[in-house]
């Protein structure tokens, strides 16, 4: 076995770092810890925390990637610890379609019984229900309760110290989590797709896609925003003026066009140079990355904006004016006193920004710019759902996993950026 | 029969945590109540208290307001609603935050009249114009269309008094109407506030921090400390004969002319935080008199005749108050007698026709059309270890001159020399600065915010020496070593004011510029900070710019003093001459209008209009358009330097005239 880094993967670890490092940096200041105090203390803020935590820990062990060891080379297809806990559900797919739950295929077929008749019929799938003679919802049901009653009680034995709506919202989950489980261990819960991979599975892969958009973009975002939006705001005069231009210029333009120009020439850079890649998968990531790096350079206007705002309000404050009467270096100005000051504003539109991004990767793979095809995120189940929920009967399953997912996803993060945005403001009220 | 009585009023947290803690007062119509005390000590609640207006988690928890008959506790939202504005307005402290700034000033007073009084079209307008002329608003028929932008600050206010009034108020709720306003404007305002009560026989409750505003215009007045009315007397009897230890100690802590060579008596501490004295006098903490039975036991209040009495201890068994308390006051060691003439050679700072003009640009390109002349040829001259007050009203450009001093905003022209060399050497000059929660960085520790500008000029040879400096710096400005581990919000305004003054010490400046370093502060913690620059300026052989528009502090501790009016110096000298000879018409008005509290009728110089945009002075004399001893040599001419005596310089025709003249008599 031998581990392989993608470049998502080190940006990810980069990130990781980084907020460990924030991490133990605000354990140690009470004045940075007291608005987080704020956001522990807020109960939505905390449901929405564990179910994006959820949703970390899939993308996580989805980032952590090997390459398996066969006799003497190495298997060309790169595999995650993800891959490797949801084996049966990697490995399980049947031939087509099948609705969620089912035990037979969604499409009538031509066989032959044991008589030798051709009859068209629902054939029965390979691994959906195959411990059961015939389909049978009292088993479903059965399974269902089952793994919800273990769920709930693994639920009770966690959450029971909680305060009452985490303790509940922990309950729910893990009946949730139970539920599936137990559920998956011989059926296709959310059904399977065109070529018969389990719906399930995917969703569960286009976790990290979506958070890896959401997230290492503001790794190219945010030190274009903050230092170009700090520096115009403190040194006004030409630096402002270029500044602005470059953004104004930037803004102006339509991203979609900018985005679908710049993915396009990548995609011919890597079509013309496969010899730069050993594994599909590093091809597909180069390209993710490269689309970070696109959303990133579309995307730093608007904080740059917002910082360079706050920065002309600080500048005028009666500390800097000390600074400046000490002779202070305006670097050591800008990294001493304005940017410590702007980080609770960095830190909210961070947070507002991710859900932003997770939506715009599925519009981007839905129009055809956005990841590899051959990457399984949200963008590209919808973008396999268009011609699915124009056939008859209707495929509905792929498309509802991917909104049902996706809303989860941002739903959470909006929640919870709102608590910490209120935690953060000034200038609300909290007497 | 009183128009307005406050009973037991409690207003406080949901969680029964008291703001207002069980105060009774009552107003007769035709009568001004002032509620007198610090920040924090609950008089704006109890004002909200009345109008209902709580802000959200506050909440009216007990007690009684009764107007005109009408317990306002009772009524249901809708009729208080008519209530406020109509028998009952208030006017606020910030004029510039309480108008709307997209609606004309008519629209808003036409909007109050529509609702209380039932107007509408040009009856309304008709009205609207009336009650802006009666504010003393010229032009007021043209003004009713503008914006509060086009407004000064005074005119403003004005216009929140029309507002205030224009539902024909019974009781009038003034907020600190004053407080945002330069002295000559608060002349004006408190004069139009004693007219108006005159001519309509409405009550006002007054609330203000500042005994001169109470002295010039309440009747009576109640004193309130951490929620409590800890005193209640007619005027008269509390300015002649303060029973409370706190009332006692705000008279001792005003700063004085008379009080020059002492240090004044500041009350240590501050205002308790709420809810943090529950047993005992709340004021036992910072009260010299206090004994063992006022941390035990709560005063009870002590009636001592019809709407007076005092909530202490001294009183519980002596009705008749002859307690005088005498101020323990100790003598500095002996203060050199300030040197009238300057010599030349002990000046540490020298500035020759200073300039700081700011271009005005206007136009696609951006063309220059003009300069607003924010300061306009200043010259003054510091001597080692004094202080050379500067004072003007807002707008003058005094803060620029200490700005562009310091090299903050470049100048124009001029020559500044400091201790004999060109200006470049940035430690030997620092500045203190005007608001403590604006001038230290809220994410540093005190340690941090010490050693930045020694690490920036390389004073201290090594982190220890400059931790060792720090320790000294704050045992010299009287703070806790412990402190420097500690971030500024931890801090009350008094003890940041000290940390900022320590971070400018901490590069060993010989000139201090202060400015405004008092201003935002309480009275009695005033007092704290001005004993402390006293004395720091006999150890350490100080100088001070002292930039400051309150003339009670400068007559305290300036050795010299320029007035400046629009970017130029009208008036120089010693201390004594101006404060006591103003030769300046303007310096004769602006210390006619400060409110004092030792004398009941003054003559108070009324200046008309507001100060002039430096960006188009008037021609010849800038002071020539307010000026009451106008000739019309001051309309063409600006007046040159007259000398009244050997330290007093003056820039008037009229002085130069009556110079001339005695001249011409000898």
């Amino acid at each position: 076995m031998m581990p392989v880094i993608l470049w998502s993967d080190a940006l990810v670890f980069l990130l990781l770092g980084a907020c460990c490092v924030a991490f133990w940096h605000i354990r140690r200041h009470e004045h940075l810890l007291l608005p987080w105090r704020r956001v522990g203390r807020s109960a939505v803020a905390m449901c929405s925390l564990l179910v994006l935590s959820l949703f970390v820990l899939v993308g996580l062990l989805d980032t952590l990637h090997y390459r398996v060891a066969l006799n003497g080379a190495y298997s060309p297809e790169v595999l995650s610890v993800f891959d490797k806990l949801a084996e049966p559900l990697r490995l399980h797919t049947e031939k087509t379609y099948s609705a969620p739950l089912a035990v037979a295929l969604y499409a009538k077929e031509s066989t032959t019984d044991e008589q030798g008749r051709v009859v068209r019929t629902y054939p029965r799938l390979k691994y959906g229900g195959a411990h059961l003679p015939e389909a049978s919802g009292y088993d479903v049901a059965r399974r269902a309760l089952t793994g919800a009653i273990a769920g709930v009680l693994a639920g009770l034995l966690l959450g029971f110290k909680a305060r009452r709506a985490i303790g509940v919202t922990v309950v729910i989950l893990a009946a949730l989590i139970g539920m599936t489980l137990n559920l998956a261990a011989v059926y296709h819960v959310l059904g399977t797709d065109k070529v018969g991979q389990d719906v399930l599975y995917l969703s569960l892969k286009s976790i990290r896609t979506g958070l890896i958009i959401g997230t290492v973009t503001t790794l190219v975002t945010l030190p274009l925003a903050l230092f170009l939006g700090v520096a115009a705001g403190y040194f006004r005069g030409w630096v402002d003026d270029v500044i602005q231009y470059v953004y104004t210029v930037l803004s102006s333009i339509p991203s979609v066009l900018l985005i679908a120009a710049a993915v396009l020439m990548m995609q011919v850079t890597i079509d013309t140079h496969p010899n730069w890649f050993d594994t599909a998968a590093s091809r597909a990531d180069l390209r993710l990355v490269f689309l970070c790096l696109i959303l990133g350079m579309t995307s730093w206007t608007g904080l740059c904006r917002l910082l360079r705002g706050e920065t002309l309000k600080l500048r005028e404050m009666e500390y800097i004016q000390a600074a400046q009467s000490f002779g202070v270096s305006s670097m050591r100005i800008l990294s001493r006193h304005i940017i410590p000051n702007v980080m609770h504003i960095i830190l909210i539109a961070l947070v507002m920004d991710f859900s932003g991004l997770v939506l715009a990767e599925a519009v981007l793979s839905y129009v055809g710019v956005g990841v590899d095809p051959s990457m399984i995120s949200f963008g590209t189940m919808i973008n396999g759902a268009r011609l699915e929920m124009a056939r008859e009967p209707m495929v509905w399953w792929a498309l509802a996993a991917a909104f049902g997912f996706m809303l989860t996803l941002v739903l959470s993060a909006n929640l919870f950026a709102d608590a910490v945005r209120d935690a953060f403001d000034p200038r609300l009220n909290r007497s | 029969m009183s128009l307005l009585k406050v009973k037991d009023l409690v207003t406080g947290l949901a969680s029964g945590l008291a703001i207002v803690d069980g105060i009774s007062f009552e107003i007769a119509a035709g009568e001004t109540f002032a509620l007198l005390g610090e920040s924090g000590c609950g008089k704006s609640m109890t004002a909200l208290s009345l109008m209902r207006l709580l802000p959200d988690g506050v909440a009216n928890l007990s007690g009684d307001v009764v107007l005109g008959g009408v317990s306002l506790f009772d009524l249901p939202e809708r009729l208080m609603r008519g209530i406020r504005g109509g028998s009952m307005a208030m006017i606020f402290q910030e004029p510039g935050l309480s108008l709307n700034p997209v609606m004309t000033v008519g629209a808003q007073i036409i909007e109050v009249l529509a609702l209380h009084q039932g107007l509408s079209g040009a009856l309304a307008l008709q009205r609207c114009v009336e009650l802006l002329a009666g504010v003393g608003i010229p032009d007021a028929a043209w003004r009713v269309n503008e914006y509060p932008f086009q407004l000064s600050g005074g005119m403003k206010q004005r216009v929140m008094i029309a507002m205030a009034l224009a539902g024909k108020p019974r009781l009038l709720v003034a907020d600190e109407p004053t407080t945002a306003l330069d002295v000559t404007i608060q002349a004006q305002v408190l004069q139009l506030l004693r007219d108006t009560q005159a001519s309509t026989g409405m009550a006002m409750l007054l609330i203000t921090h500042d005994l001169g505003v109470v002295a010039e215009t309440a009747h009576r007045v109640g004193v309130m400390y951490a929620g409590q009315i800890v005193e209640q007397a007619s005027r008269q009897e509390l300015f002649s004969r303060p029973l409370h230890p706190y009332t006692q100690k705000l008279f001792a802590a005003l700063p004085q002319a008379g009080l020059r060579d002492q240090p004044l008596a500041a009350i240590p501490g501050s205002v308790p935080p709420l809810g943090s004295i529950v047993q005992g006098c709340r004021f036992a903490p910072r009260c010299d008199r206090a004994w063992s039975l006022c941390r035990e036991q709560t005063p009870a209040w002590i009636t001592l005749s019809e709407g007076e009495g005092v909530r202490c201890h001294l009183y519980d068994r002596i009705e008749d108050g002859g307690f005088r308390i005498e101020e323990k006051t100790p003598k500095l060691q002996d203060v050199a007698k300030p040197n009238p003439i300057l010599n030349p050679e002990s000046c540490i700072l020298k500035v020759q026709d200073l300039q700081v003009h700011f271009p005005i640009r206007k136009g696609i390109l951006q063309r220059v059309v003009g300069q607003v002349k924010a300061v306009d040829g200043v010259s003054l001259a510091i001597a080692k270890g004094k202080t050379l007050a500067i004072v003007g009203e807002s707008g003058c450009g005094k803060t620029t001159l200490g700005k562009a001093l310091l090299q903050l905003i470049p100048p124009t022209g001029g020559r500044v020399v400091f201790d004999g060399r060109a200006l470049g050497a940035r430690a030997s000059m620092q500045m203190v600065f005007q608001d403590p929660y604006a001038s230290l960085n809220p994410k540093m520790r005190v340690a941090e915010i010490l050693e930045e500008g020694m690490s920036a000029l390389k004073v201290g040879a090594n982190s220890a020496a400059r931790q060792a400096h720090i320790d000294g710096l704050l045992d010299k400005v009287g703070l806790e070593r412990a402190a420097k581990w500690r971030y500024p919000h931890e801090f009350s305004g008094g003890q940041r004011q000290r940390i900022a003054i320590a971070r400018a010490l901490a590069v060993s400046p010989g000139l201090l510029i202060c400015d405004e370093p008092t201003s935002a502060l309480d009275v009695s913690v005033q007092a704290q900070i001005l004993n402390l620059l006293k004395s720091l300026q006999q150890e350490l052989n100080l100088s001070y710019l002292f930039i400051t528009h309150n003339l009670a502090v400068v007559a305290y501790l300036a050795h010299e003093v320029c007035v400046m009016y629009l970017g130029r110096i009208v008036e120089r000298g010693s201390t004594d001459d101006v404060m006591n000879h103003p030769a300046h018409p303007y310096t004769q008005a602006l210390l006619s209008a400060v409110p004092r509290i030792d004398e009941g009728a003054r003559e108070y110089i009324r200046l008309a209009g507001d100060l002039p945009s430096p960006a188009n002075p008037p021609a010849g004399c800038h002071f020539a358009p307010r000026c009451p001893c106008v000739q019309d040599i001051c309309r063409e001419h600006y007046p040159n330097a007259v000398n009244v005596s050997e330290s007093h310089v003056v820039h008037c025709h009229f002085q130069s005239i009556s110079v001339d003249g005695m001249t011409a008599l000898d």
